[in-house]
């Protein structure tokens, strides 16, 4: 039983990492129907730019950490308008082999710019370990990744449900044409999902960063697969549904690894994704929408 | 206050508006009447910016707004109901009816907008924190058209407002149109109910696979017996 609840806490912050990343791309989803397989390089340029901050400027965790979402959401839009929205119209397959090359690019733009090694992060927050219940463990360093990933997710349910750019959001993605006559400008929804999907990956990097202490160009690809199966799980598209698909998907690899199968937590991953797409290809939290004449 | 020139559209391949002109003035109703698959829709849609014409100009109130994004077009006034509502079913009435008002920043204004929304369409008010997809055809067609009215629209472009309604909730609609109108909403509402909309409109236009085939006066229209033979029945 302690073991168990040791890896529900290990799984509850590695999902919440997974939760981070899934929120992008259900969003771009819900938005653009574009599975954008550079977010998880996205992921990769946020950690980088925790690393830049924390290790060579010196600067604190917040302040990294604020700005690595900031870069990474002007990256986000910038990818959007050079390499997405010209197929915009087009078949979905160009878009979605499109952010494959886009993909490629950022891992080995980055792999030229930063040389591929792994690069071990500064410890930038003390790790203490606090002992719960005798035999319990949870590091200071995943209730911080905690506490900033609750943060963040409450931060995007206000700005989703109770702002004007929010509500904006929903209406473009249930219907673009029907927003464009409320006068909300398609384009700049489209920007402004890119641009908190992409700060929302790069605070997942910054937070991996320090967690696992290490980084390098294709750190991307394995998390940003593992992200696109939560989203899957909970219901592409639906942002709740990609919060509780992370958190349950980390928690699942967590016992994997746990209990001494830690070679099968990538498969059971992957198991997971061909099984929900064979039982409930809608996701836990999808529902088939009925239309009324 | 709305004039369209020789307007050609194309769906890819198929040329679906072979050259129309009309023209909306200030305080009128104006209909366009026709089959299902005439263009009526593809002629609203390209006026409001949705659809871009091959060719052809038009202009509101004296402007050239040819090729205007449909956004802007709402800023400066001209606004559409679309063909089956169109609503944002997933979200409640209220949120519906903020979004019509998007561009208005000022709240209080919004918030004075919904209860005069709310006093035409008192249903409405009864159910504003429902989802506005647990709502029946008839109060969807309200709350589209409390929500376009939302951005104080001069120019008001009306597609099949009728579609797939009870003829009682049809009438109620109809006046609707014809109190918004006295109110000073110039509309342009385009239906395949030819004797509803000819009963309330000024002027209409009868198009037929792509082109303008008969204008006139709504009453004329009315009369005459090629509309009668086509569209109403004999």
């Amino acid at each position: 039983m302690e073991e168990f609840i040791q890896q529900l806490i290990n799984g509850i912050s590695l999902g919440s990492i997974y939760a981070l990343i899934a929120l992008g791309y259900t969003m771009v989803y819900g938005i653009v129907k574009l599975i954008n397989f550079a977010h998880g390089d996205i992921y990769m340029v946020g950690a980088y730019l925790g690393f830049f901050a924390i290790a060579i400027l010196g600067w604190p965790f917040l302040p990294s950490l604020l700005m690595a979402m900031a870069v990474c959401a002007v990256l986000g839009v910038v990818i959007e308008k050079l390499a997405y929205k010209p197929l915009r119209n087009a078949p979905r397959i160009a878009a979605l082999i499109t952010a494959i090359g886009v993909s490629l690019f950022l891992e080995y733009s980055m792999m030229l710019l930063v040389k591929p090694e792994v690069r071990s992060f500064p410890q930038v927050l003390s790790d203490v370990q606090y002992n719960l219940f005798g035999s319990l463990v949870i590091s200071s360093r995943q209730v911080i990744i905690l506490v900033v990933t609750i943060a963040l997710m409450l931060l995007l349910q206000y700005i989703v449900h109770k702002t004007m750019i929010g509500k904006a959001m929903r209406a473009v993605s249930h219907d673009k044409q029907a927003a464009q006559l409320m006068g909300i400008s398609v384009d700049n929804t489209i920007s402004f999902t890119f641009a908190i999907g992409s700060s929302l990956a790069a605070a997942a990097g910054v937070l991996v960063g320090i967690y696992y202490n290490a980084i390098n160009p294709l750190m991307g690809i394995m998390p940003g697969l593992k992200a696109f199966v939560a989203a899957v799980l909970g219901g592409i598209g639906i942002i709740p549904g990609a919060m509780a698909g992370g958190f349950l998907l980390g928690i699942v690899e967590a016992m994997v690894s746990g209990y001494g199968k830690s070679l099968y937590r990538d498969p059971v991953a992957f198991i997971i994704l061909i099984i929900i797409l064979i039982v409930k290809p809608a996701g836990l939290f999808g529902k088939n929408v009925r239309e009324k004449v | 206050m709305l004039k369209v020139e020789d307007i050609h559209v194309y769906y890819g391949a198929i040329y679906a508006i072979k050259g129309i002109s009309l023209e909306v003035s200030q305080g009128e109703i104006v209909t366009l009447i026709g089959a299902n698959g005439a263009g009526k829709t593809t002629i609203l849609n390209t006026i409001c910016g949705l659809i871009k014409a091959k060719s052809g100009q038009i202009r509101f109130e004296g402007k050239e707004i040819t090729g205007v994004a449909t956004q802007e077009l709402v800023k400066r006034g001209l606004t559409q109901v679309p063909e089956g509502r169109r609503i944002f079913a997933n979200m409640p009435i209220y949120e519906n009816l903020e979004l019509g008002a998007f561009l208005n920043k000022n709240k209080k204004e919004v918030a004075a907008e919904i209860e005069k929304v709310y006093d035409r369409f008192p249903r409405l008010k009864e159910r504003k924190n429902q989802l506005a997809g647990s709502l029946s055809g008839g109060e969807q067609q309200m709350l589209a058209m409390g929500r376009a009215l939302m951005s104080k629209p001069r120019l008001l472009l009306l597609d099949e407002p009728s579609m797939g309604l009870s003829p009682i909730l049809v009438k109620d609609i109809f006046s609707i149109i014809k109190e918004l109108n006295q109110q000073g909403t110039t509309i342009l509402l385009v239906e395949q109910n030819a004797k509803m909309a000819l009963s309330i409109a000024h002027r209409g236009y009868v198009v037929e696979t792509g082109r303008i085939v008969l204008a006139g006066d709504a009453e004329n229209l009315l009369n005459s017996s090629e509309v009668k033979k086509a569209y109403l029945g004999g």
